[in-house]
């Protein structure tokens, strides 16, 4: 065996060990979500009428919108994965920019549903907003602070996928190295996730 | 540093490194367990002094009634400052990421951790989040004067900087987040062949549950604390009351997490022990598998008492006396861990070494601090003493008397291993008798003290408390001065000291096989587990091989 100074440190390669981090990590995403849920209900509990009326106001339109682009962004990420144990690259390129791109929009579906409730005055600290009951204060507070935070992990998400993109491009993802996507396309799932119980708790009950 | 005569490479971690740089570059961008260990090891042992030192300021302070040396708003910020580091910055991370960092490879037999370089990432987030808590110091507006609890409404309201040390919180609970996933990861991948699950030294059990309590609970507080910065910033609605909030539950989620926490410092500390014990009474444990158990019972239990931290705040009867019972269960599996220690010990052949001696100091200090809990635990009395001295005099006794306390005791007991050193020995006992008796000065008149009625956090006090509070500010001389030393015969140790041997206190858990300090890679190859963690059996083969 020879020895050179410093090129003995060999970086082990464990994909089922990389996966079981990553549904740790996720687990950790679900329970912080969780607090806020429990906020959530919490409140609900205490405040059924201001929270139905407040409701009232949010665009479901909008809200519905964005649930299709997401829930189908889920998807082609998943489809990309496939596409790349089947030795398509070119597919799975195409797949993960798609997902991107159904990201981006659902961003910008949220950029104009926040700044149409901005000009109604309904923002956290707003005078509109103070003057009303304090359900209906709370019910706005976390709605931004809920449906931000998941925004957030969007931008986050976006991130990461075009990363991928790039990985997947200088083929540091190949089709029998490919966790890295995997693992990527489970925290998409996981904000898929937990749209859908943001959707129905601020847009649906009514 | 290193001996060993075998023909593979005998060189220490220390002269190889993970990456191409030499000198402090290959420190800071190693990815070797090891040394990240060791660099958790002095940012963390820096700011525990950090720490002392105010704790050392507010204790001069209230040496007589009156103003002494602060005004009332600095000792406010001083209390807060001093919870804030030895909390979040000791005593959490403090075991787990020292010692589990570098010890728990090498007692599962694996060559690192599952994510080295998140580990390099954690520690870095470590290191982040302790600068962002003293930032505040030095900014304008003042430091944090809520106490480290943060409560709302005060911590919405209070000018002074509340953000910093907040997002601080966040950013070192994902430091705890990252390193206990790392942990579990690697308990679960990485073990060497032959070790099952009840092969693991005990220390690798108690650091494997509480990673998993620091991936459970520390989201809960991650977003609480968030919630609480949002709400500074933007004035959005959830807990202050003036906008509807309850802060009641902001007390709630809290607790969910820093009463769990608790668990996070003591769990690796009963860990420590139980590798101890049997090295120095040279028998096998008592109970293995009722010690490896009872540290996931605690972790589990530990879920379900948060709100004895509230029995005062406003809750149901119904609550209260639930929230009672269920931290009396938590006595249970911690009472379990103390009988099997001292079965142990029963009819061991025992060599009370500097590490022995620290343990016996937990012992008995963690035992007076667990019993008064039960005190603060039934209802009626903690409704006398609740928020008093007596809480203050609690706390310390498990936290600094037990986990503080064995962060000495494994220093003592590993320093060989990690250094390849030996510290003086007839220093290191006298050192725990002035430990003990600093302690006992320092935080026994509070109990005193807060069964008369003495509140904490206050700047003031009544004559009649004079002559108490003047004992425990000096005992705090003594326990601060003692630290140093033990501190200064350590580093001496690590230039002047004596070659340790690869096995000095004789114990038979994988990290005692291999050469100190270990090699980069640990293990020339990676061994095949045959014994039972602590069969004494092995030390004659281990003699051989050496
Ligand atoms: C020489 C060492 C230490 C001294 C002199 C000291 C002294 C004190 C004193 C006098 C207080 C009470 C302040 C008050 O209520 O008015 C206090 C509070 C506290 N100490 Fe220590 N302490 C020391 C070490 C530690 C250690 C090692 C820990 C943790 C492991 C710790 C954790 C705390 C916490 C959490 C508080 C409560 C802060 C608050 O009320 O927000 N202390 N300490």
């Amino acid at each position: 065996m020879t020895h050179s100074e410093n090129a003995v440190y060999h970086v082990h390669r464990d994909d089922v060990g990389a996966k079981m981090g990553m549904w740790l990590f996720l687990f950790t995403e679900v329970l912080l979500f969780g607090g806020m849920f429990l906020i959530y209900a919490v409140y609900r509990y205490q405040f059924p009428d201001q929270f139905r009326v407040a409701a009232m106001e949010l665009n479901t339109g909008i809200g519905t919108l964005n649930t299709v682009i997401l829930l189908t962004s889920s998807l082609t990420v998943a489809l990309s994965i496939a596409a790349m144990q089947k030795k398509n690259k070119f597919l799975s390129i195409l797949l993960l920019s798609i997902t991107i791109l159904f990201a981006l929009m659902f961003m910008v579906n949220k950029y104009f549903e926040w700044s149409a409730k901005f000009s109604h005055g309904i923002y956290p600290g707003s005078e509109e907003l103070l003057n009303r009951p304090d359900g209906q204060i709370l019910f706005y507070g976390l709605y931004y602070v809920m449906t931000g935070l998941h925004g957030l992990h969007v931008i986050i998400g976006v991130i990461i996928l075009i990363f991928m993109l790039v990985f997947i491009i200088r083929n540091k993802i190949t089709f029998n190295n490919y966790v890295k996507l995997e693992n990527s396309g489970l925290y998409w799932h996981l904000v898929d996730l937990i749209w859908i119980f943001l959707f129905p708790l601020f847009y649906l009950i009514q | 540093m290193s001996d060993n005569s075998s023909t593979v490479s005998t060189k220490s971690f220390y002269q190889q490194s993970t990456n191409k740089y030499s000198g402090i570059l290959s420190w800071l961008l190693t990815v070797d367990h090891k040394r990240i260990g060791l660099m958790y090891l002095v940012t963390i042992g820096f700011f525990f002094l950090v720490g002392v030192t105010f704790g050392v300021l507010i204790r001069l302070e209230l040496i007589s009634p009156g103003p002494t040396l602060m005004d009332a708003q600095t000792y406010n910020s001083f209390f807060t400052l001093h919870g804030v580091i030895m909390i979040f910055l000791f005593i959490i991370p403090g075991l787990p990421a020292i010692f589990g960092n570098f010890f728990l490879p090498l007692q599962i037999g694996a060559r690192d951790v599952a994510f080295p370089r998140l580990n390099l990432l954690s520690y870095y987030l470590y290191v982040t989040g302790a600068i962002l808590a003293l930032l505040a110091v030095l900014l304008p507006g003042g430091a944090i004067d809520t106490g480290w609890t943060f409560y709302i409404p005060y911590s919405v309201r209070s000018s002074t900087n509340i953000s910093l040390p907040l997002l601080a919180a966040f950013v070192l609970g994902f430091s705890s987040i990252l390193t206990g996933l790392n942990f579990i990861t690697t308990v679960h991948r990485l073990r060497a062949p032959g070790m099952t699950f009840f092969k693991m030294p005990l220390f690798v059990w108690s650091t494997y549950a509480t990673a998993w309590i620091q991936i459970i609970a520390t989201p809960i507080v991650g977003i609480t604390i968030l919630l609480v910065i949002i709400e500074r910033f933007f004035g959005v609605g959830i807990f202050d009351p003036a906008l509807g909030g309850d802060p009641i539950l902001f007390q709630h989620l809290f607790w969910i997490y820093s009463h769990p926490a608790v668990y996070i410092m003591i769990l690796p500390a009963m860990g420590v022990v139980s590798e101890i014990i049997p090295t120095f009474a040279r028998r096998t444990i008592f109970g293995y598998k009722a010690i490896a158990m009872s540290s996931l019972a605690i972790a589990f239990v530990g879920y379900l008492v948060w709100a004895h931290h509230m029995f005062t705040s406003g809750m149901s009867d119904e609550a209260r006396w639930i929230f009672s019972l269920l931290t009396f269960l938590v006595a249970l599996p911690s009472g379990v861990k103390i009988f099997n220690w001292i079965a142990t010990m029963y009819k061991g052949s025992i060599d009370p070494k500097a590490p022995f001696l620290w343990v016996m100091n937990f012992i008995f200090l963690f035992s007076i601090g667990g019993l008064t809990g039960l005190v603060l635990g039934s209802l009626a009395t903690d409704i006398h003493v609740h928020d008093t001295y007596f809480v203050v005099a609690h706390f310390h006794f498990v936290m600094f008397g037990g986990t503080g306390t064995i962060f000495f005791a494994a220093l003592h007991y590993w320093f060989p291993k990690m250094f390849g050193r030996m510290y003086n020995a007839k220093l290191a006992n006298v050192s725990i008798v002035f430990f003990f008796v600093g302690f006992m000065m320092l935080y026994f008149p509070k109990f005193i003290m807060g069964y008369m009625g003495m509140p904490r956090r206050y700047y003031d006090y009544l004559p009649q408390f004079e002559p108490l509070q003047q004992i425990s500010t000096v005992g705090s001389w003594i326990l601060a001065s003692t630290i140093l030393f033990i501190f200064s015969y350590l580093i001496y140790a690590l230039f002047k000291g004596p070659k340790a041997s690869s096995n000095p206190w004789g114990g038979v858990t994988l990290e005692w096989h291999i050469s100190s300090p270990p090699t980069l890679e640990n293990f020339h190859e990676i061994p095949t587990i045959t014994h039972e963690p602590y069969d004494f059996s092995q030390l004659k083969e281990m003699q051989h091989d050496a």
